[in-house]
């Protein structure tokens, strides 16, 4: 049986054979690079004409996707419910400072080059997740998602105690410059200019964590389109079933919790470079890696819909994306008129809109921004302005 | 040996309100398959009702307005948008609940502001002495008012009809129905006894003697302590959220005791995940089986 004839990601494809006949296929393609370009452009750009502070909300986007992707693998695909992720975060931003910086007094390092601390930091969460096997591949649906919440407060606990490694709740430590052949991305050196924009800290770290946003998605995506991610489906939709078929349901179970946690080791990672310093939560309910991280990265591939790879781009866009947009567009604590100890501030206000979101999706479009954007490039698909615009041969 | 009849004591009063909310859970599992994130925040709901009222109205009646409040904001959520979905799957409903949760949290959290209320003023820090012990009497009258819910609950469970409608229902959904049982209004009421029950463990929850903090976010952390509790127990027992949040509560309170107070949060987690990779559905829960 060759790969391709069960090739997944059936709605969008079989659809466009049915609606539009011979030409369809082509103008389904020609949409899809069409997004590609648009998107390219929308990423690749911004650092040659915004403001520094806006492509920080840029860098949380990309930080948030590389968490969503991961957990819709392991969530969407594979049918396993987490709330873990803040754990491998924490784990992962700690592996990167513990092996990339030197040794200081109070605090372990080992000095190694950034780039192996980064590797080095993604194989401690994927290893791990895979640690937590005999739970991950035992407990099942909501037992499983509770059982997860545990690891919020192991990492909340660890983070405390371990302040030779986490640095400590009240001081952290400073995240290693990543150094990417001799390219520094925590510091303006070497000096580079590029159409005569001279590209400072914010505009490097931009694009590095774009390229691994696109190593992330590329990754997910092939994952998904081959043998794994048809594994993934087969047992999320009955395990007697894949088990029947050949899967190896504990195994598989296992290796995408581990991949899971790797994609958020490095989302993690990320998390350190980004605010330059690791520092554990004081509290299990707030913070960077809180059971509230641990729900916006649930809402985020829920909204995003439910296993695809795009969608929790999408999703993470909005949930990490719009705090920050609100507050360079409408300024810090006060909107709509309130201010003081009850203002909406922009946090408060994206909580609005993405449990609103939550709600939404579930009772009326379970696929999710993914769904409407399928729905999307069908009506595109089929109307004229598509076929002019997409399909040169004509049809 | 004092301080050891002092801790169990206190762990046994955490206990009796950890079991109040892993009942909450329970019984809304049991009738509608859900897995309710927004516990903590029917919680919040009724405290800040009750706190809210207090001060015209007095402790009793601030505090059955809040118990009633969120009894009615449990049914609402139910018959609004839980009720909507019936046959969605269990995991995308679990996720609409956070949903609430979230919007339902943030609105109460930010309408609190900064001034943090403590909600049990007759009992709160009014220690009790027994011979050489001294016991918070929030914990007392918590193991108390949670032994009288408790009880009625079990009996109403085993004695009346709606009992018997749930517990058909919540053996096979589609026989119950074929037999006449309306589902609507037994998961109706499954979800109004949730909510208040969350909303008497709130005017435990935010005092000075269980957390040390009044109502505030981190009361809905703790509720999120009734997790595991329901988890130990199984999360199709109602036996079981009595016996998980007796075993959360205890050792909550012996870790704090006699490890470290870091810990005990991270314990009650440790324990859980021990039970579970022993049974994975629970002590009591229901295992799946797999016919092939």
């Amino acid at each position: 049986m060759s790969d391709e004839t069960l090739t997944a990601d059936p709605p969008a494809e079989s659809a466009s054979h049915r609606g539009s006949g011979g030409g369809g296929l082509d103008r389904a393609t020609m949409f899809r690079w069409g997004v590609r370009l648009v998107i390219a452009i929308l990423v690749l750009t911004p650092p040659f004409y915004f403001e520094p502070s806006w492509l920080r909300v840029g860098q949380y986007v990309m930080i948030g996707a590389v968490g969503a992707i991961g957990l819709t693998l392991l969530t969407g695909q594979a049918g396993q419910l987490s709330l873990a992720h803040p754990f491998f975060m924490f784990v992962g931003g700690t592996t990167y400072c513990v092996l990339g910086s030197e040794d200081a007094p109070g605090r372990v390092g080992f000095g190694l080059p950034s780039l192996l601390a980064l590797f080095g930091a993604i194989a401690v969460t994927a290893a791990l997740g895979l640690a937590f096997a005999p739970v991950s591949s035992r407990v099942r649906g909501v037992y499983l998602g509770v059982a997860t919440l545990a690891l919020v407060y192991v990492a909340l606990y660890l983070g405390q105690q371990w302040s030779s490694l986490s640095g400590g709740t009240a001081r952290g430590r400073p995240s290693p410059d990543l150094n990417l052949f001799g390219l520094h991305t925590l510091k303006a050196e070497p000096e580079i200019t590029i159409f005569g924009t001279e590209f400072q800290r914010e505009h490097r770290v931009y694009l590095v964590f774009a390229l691994i946003l696109l190593i992330a998605y590329l990754l997910a995506q092939g994952a998904v389109r081959g043998r794994p991610g048809r594994a993934w489906r087969a047992i999320r939709d009955s395990e007697s079933a894949a088990s029947a078929l050949g899967v190896n349901v504990k195994r598989v179970r296992a290796e995408v919790f581990a991949i899971s946690s790797a994609y958020a080791g490095l989302a993690g990672v990320m998390t350190v470079m980004w605010y330059r310093l690791l520092k554990p939560d004081e509290s299990e309910f707030a913070g960077t890696y809180s059971i509230v991280v641990a729900i916006a990265f649930l809402a985020m591939i829920l909204i995003g819909g439910l296993g695809s790879v795009g969608g929790a781009i999408a999703g993470a866009a909005l949930v990490f994306g719009l705090p920050g947009m609100l507050t360079l567009t409408i300024g810090g604590s006060e909107m709509f008129g309130t201010s003081g100890a009850h203002a909406i501030t922009p946090t408060i206000f994206t909580a609005f809109v993405y449990g609103a979101a939550i709600i939404l999706v579930v009772l009326f479009e379970p696929g999710g921004l993914a769904a409407l954007g399928r729905r999307l490039k069908m009506t595109f698909a089929r109307t004229q302005l598509g076929s002019t615009l997409l399909s040169p041969k004509g049809s | 040996m004092e301080t050891f009849i002092q801790v169990v004591v206190n762990g046994l009063g955490k206990g009796a309100v950890y079991a109040l909310l892993a009942l909450g859970f329970v019984i809304i599992f049991k009738a509608s398959g859900v897995l309710n994130f927004a516990h903590g925040s029917f919680v919040l709901l009724g405290g800040y009702v009750a706190f809210r009222t207090q001060e015209d109205l007095g402790f009793v009646l601030s505090a059955i307005l809040g118990v009633a409040t969120a009894g009615l904001g449990a049914l609402f959520i139910e018959r609004v948008l839980v009720a909507r979905r019936p046959l969605a799957d269990p995991i995308a409903l679990a996720l609409l609940t956070i949903g609430v949760d979230v919007i339902l949290t943030e609105e109460i959290i930010r309408r609190i502001g900064l001034d943090i209320p403590f909600l049990g003023s007759p009992y709160d820090g009014k220690p009790v002495h027994v011979g050489e012990v001294t016991f918070f009497r929030t914990h007392l009258i918590a193991l108390a008012v949670g032994a009288v819910l408790v009880t009625l609950f079990f009996l109403a469970f085993r004695y009346t009809g709606w009992g018997v409608a749930m517990r058909a229902q919540a053996e096979n959904r589609e026989a119950a129905a074929l037999m006449g049982i309306r589902r609507g209004r037994v998961t109706g009421t499954a979800w109004v006894i949730a909510g208040v029950l969350a909303g008497v463990a709130v005017l435990f929850l935010a005092t000075q003697d269980f957390s040390g903090s009044g109502l505030s976010r981190s009361t809905h952390a703790i509720a999120l302590v009734a997790f595991p509790a329901a988890i130990i127990g199984g999360l199709d027992s109602t036996g079981g959220a009595i016996l998980g949040g007796a075993i959360v509560g205890l050792t909550e309170a012996l870790s704090a005791q006699y490890i470290s107070f870091e810990f005990s949060k991270v314990a009650v987690y440790i324990v859980m995940l021990a039970v579970l990779i022993v049974a994975p559905s629970g002590i009591f829960g229901t295992r799946e089986r797999t016919r092939v």
